[in-house]
C-alpha cells in the first residue's frame, strides 16, 4: 500500500491533486504526513510551513522540510511563482487576512488548494435553528475557545474568488470522508477548491 | 538514564601537524601549523558517520566528556553530546576541533613561531571562516572522513558551517546553522570593536607582543568578556536571575561591586581572562566581522549558496538579540531561493544568544529529530 494510501481520506484528495514531481507549499503543515506521503509516492520537493514549534519537530523526524512561520505575516520568503501548488487545509477559516492569503498563494504558486469546513452543512444550520453554533467533527471548537474566525459556505468562497480574479479549476465537497454531489451546500461537511488566476 | 551513562566519558585531545603551507584569504600564508581536536564515538566502516562540530568565538576543540574522573566542567557542548543524547556518540563519530588561531592547543599567536623561536604574537596572521573550514577540510582528509554526516555549529560555529556547505559541497550531507547569521550587522561591529578597543588600549598589550614582556592585558580581556557576555544574554534572561539584587542589601554609594550582576560580570571576566588570549579574541571577533559568503555575488546570499548540496536545519532564538531570528530567516530566505531542501524553527527561549548552549526543550527535540533522520541516512 502507498503512502498516499493510508492518508485520512481529505488529505487523499488533495494528494491526488497534485502531479508527480512537482513542487509543494504547504502551509499549516500541521505533522507534514501530507507532504511526507506526497514525497514518498509522488518524489514532489516542498516546504511545510507551521506556526507551533511542535509541528516543524514532527515534520522534521519525518522528513519533511518545514518552515516555522506566521501565515499571517505573509509568503514574503518565497519568491515569485516558486510552487505548483499551494495548499492550504482547513486553515483559512482561522486566518485574520483570509483575502491576503488567499492573494499570496496564487503569487507564489500556479496553484492553490483550499479546503475548509462548510458551514452550510445541514447540521451546521440545524444546530443553529436550535440556537447553538455549530460543533461537529470538522468544527470541533466551542465558540468561545474556537481559533475560527472566519466561517464560509461554498458560495461565499466562489464569491471571494470571483473578487480577487481567480477561477475555480475544480470543486469537491465531502462528508464523512465520502464524496457528496448531490446539494453539495447542504450535505458537504468539508470543501475543496483548487483555484488558479485568472 | 543517569547522567554518567549519557557522557561519552573521560577523553583526551589529540594534535594533528600540518607541514604543507596554507594560504590564507588575507594574502598572507602559514608554513605549517597544528589543530588541536578530540574524537568521540566510533568511525563507522564505510566512513559516512562523522560529525564536524564547529566552535563559537571563545570555544575550543572540548566539546563533550571530561579529561579526568574529578573534573568539574565537562566539554561545552556536553549537553548535546553523548551516548543517547541528540548528537548520539553511539552511532556518530565526533570530531571537535579547536580553530587555527586559538588558545587552546591549536597554533596561534600565544604558540612559538617555529622561525623565530619566539611566539607569534602581532605576526600571527588574521583568519577569516574560509581558512578555518579550509584547515578543518585538511584534518579530514588525515581521518579518512570524505564527506561529513553533519557539520554544526550555533553562532560563530554555524558561519562555519554554512560556508562549508558552500566551499565543499560534496563533502557536506547536511549543514546544521543555528543561532548564527550569514554576516554581522553595523551594530554586532561596533560591539566587536568596543571589545577589541578594550584589548588594543590596555597598557599591558604591548601592540600584540605582550608574551615576552610577561604581561597580560588582562583588563582589556576582562572588558571585552563583560561586554560580550551582556550581548549574549537578554534582558528578560538577566532580570529574572539577578534582577537588582544587592550583595548586602543596601545602596553603598559607591563604585565597588554592589548589584548582584556586577558582581557577576565582574567573575565572568576575571574568569576569562585567566584563560583566554588576548590576539586569539582580537582575531576570532576580526573573522566574525570580515564573514560574508553574499561579498563576492553583489550581495545576492542565494548566488552564494548556489553550490551546496547539503541539506540544512536552522534554529533561532526569540530572545537572541544579537543574532536574532530576523537574521537567520535571511539564511532561510536566501536558501529557499537557491532551491536547497532546508528546515527551520523558532524557538522560545528566555536565555539569549547563549540559548544555543542549553536545554530548551523544543530545541533538544528539534536537534533529535533531526539528527534521527542524519543516523538513519547512514545506518548509524
Amino acid at each position: 500500500m502507498s503512502a498516499i494510501d493510508i492518508l485520512r481520506p481529505d488529505l487523499r484528495l488533495i494528494a491526488d491533486w497534485i502531479a508527480p514531481n512537482s513542487r509543494v507549499l504547504d502551509l499549516g503543515c500541521g505533522d507534514g504526513q501530507l507532504l511526507a506521503a506526497l514525497q514518498q509516492d509522488k518524489q514532489v520537493q516542498g516546504y511545510g510551513v507551521d506556526f507551533d514549534v511542535a509541528n516543524v519537530v514532527r515534520c522534521v523526524a519525518s522528513g519533511v522540510n518545514a518552515l516555522q512561520g506566521d501565515l499571517e505575516s505573509g509568503l514574503c520568503q518565497f519568491g515569485e511563482q516558486r510552487f505548483d501548488h499551494v495548499v492550504l487545509s482547513q486553515t483559512i477559516q482561522a486566518m485574520r487576512h483570509t483575502e491576503a492569503i488567499l492573494n499570496e498563494m496564487l503569487r507564489v504558486g500556479r496553484e492553490a488548494i483550499v479546503t475548509f469546513p462548510n458551514f452550510g452543512y445541514w447540521q451546521n444550520r440545524l444546530q443553529i435553528l436550535h440556537g447553538h453554533m455549530p460543533v461537529s467533527d470538522t468544527m470541533p471548537y466551542q465558540w468561545y475557545d474556537t481559533p475560527n474566525i472566519h466561517w464560509c459556505m461554498l458560495g461565499d468562497f466562489e464569491e471571494l474568488c470571483a473578487k480577487n480574479r481567480i477561477r475555480v479549476l475544480e470543486r469537491v465537497v465531502m462528508d464523512k470522508g465520502k464524496r457528496v454531489s448531490l446539494l453539495p451546500n447542504l450535505r458537504g461537511s468539508l470543501a475543496f477548491y483548487r483555484v488558479a488566476r485568472g | 538514564m543517569t547522567d554518567a551513562n549519557c557522557s561519552v566519558g573521560i577523553v583526551a585531545a589529540q594534535d594533528a601537524v600540518f607541514d604543507t603551507p596554507l594560504p590564507l584569504a588575507s594574502g598572507a600564508a602559514l608554513p605549517g601549523y597544528q589543530l588541536r581536536f578530540e574524537t568521540y564515538g566510533q568511525l563507522n566502516a564505510d566512513k559516512s558517520n562523522a560529525i564536524l562540530i564547529c566552535h563559537a568565538l571563545s570555544g575550543h576543540h572540548h566539546v563533550a566528556g571530561r579529561y579526568h574522573a574529578d573534573d568539574k566542567t565537562a566539554g561545552w557542548w556536553d549537553n548535546m553530546i553523548g551516548p543517547g543524547k541528540p548528537i548520539d556518540t553511539s552511532r556518530f563519530f565526533v570530531v571537535g576541533v579547536n580553530n587555527l588561531g586559538g588558545c587552546h592547543g591549536s597554533s596561534g599567536p600565544s604558540s612559538i613561531n617555529p622561525a623565530t623561536g619566539q611566539p607569534w604574537g602581532s605576526t600571527f596572521p588574521v583568519m577569516t571562516v574560509s581558512d578555518w573550514v579550509t584547515t578543518q577540510a585538511r584534518l579530514a582528509d588525515r581521518l579518512g572522513i570524505a564527506r561529513w554526516a553533519a557539520v554544526i555549529g550555533g553562532s560563530l560555529g554555524g558561519m562555519q558551517a554554512l560556508h562549508w556547505s558552500i566551499a565543499y559541497p560534496e563533502r557536506v550531507a547536511h549543514a546544521l546553522v543555528i543561532a548564527s547569521a550569514p554576516k554581522l550587522s553595523a551594530q554586532n561591529i561596533a560591539f566587536n570593536d568596543v571589545a577589541r578597543q578594550a584589548i588594543l588600549t590596555d597598557p599591558e598589550f604591548h601592540g600584540g607582543d605582550f608574551y615576552q614582556q610577561n604581561a597580560i592585558p588582562r583588563r582589556g580581556l576582562r572588558l571585552a568578556r563583560m561586554l560580550g557576555h551582556i550581548t549574549y544574554l537578554s534582558d528578560d534572561g538577566m532580570g529574572e536571575k539577578f534582577g537588582r539584587m544587592l550583595r548586602s542589601g543596601e545602596y553603598q554609594f559607591g563604585y565597588d561591586v554592589e548589584f548582584e550582576i556586577e558582581s557577576y560580570l565582574r567573575y565572568q571576566g576575571d574568569k576569562f581572562s585567566d584563560y583566554f588570549d588576548a590576539n586569539t579574541y582580537l582575531l576570532m571577533t576580526k573573522a566574525l566581522d570580515y564573514f560574508d559568503p553574499a561579498k563576492d555575488h553583489g550581495g545576492d546570499l542565494a548566488a552564494a549558496l548556489k553550490p551546496a548540496q547539503a541539506q540544512f536545519l536552522l534554529a533561532s532564538f526569540t530572545s537572541d538579540w544579537r543574532f536574532s531570528p530576523e537574521r537567520s530567516r535571511e539564511t532561510v530566505q536566501a536558501l529557499i531561493a537557491a532551491g536547497k531542501r532546508v528546515s527551520y524553527a523558532e524557538i522560545e527561549s528566555a536565555h539569549g544568544h547563549d540559548a544555543f548552549l542549553m536545554t530548551d526543550q523544543p530545541y533538544v527535540d528539534l536537534m533529535r529529530a533531526y539528527l534521527n533522520r542524519v543516523a538513519e541516512e547512514v545506518n548509524a
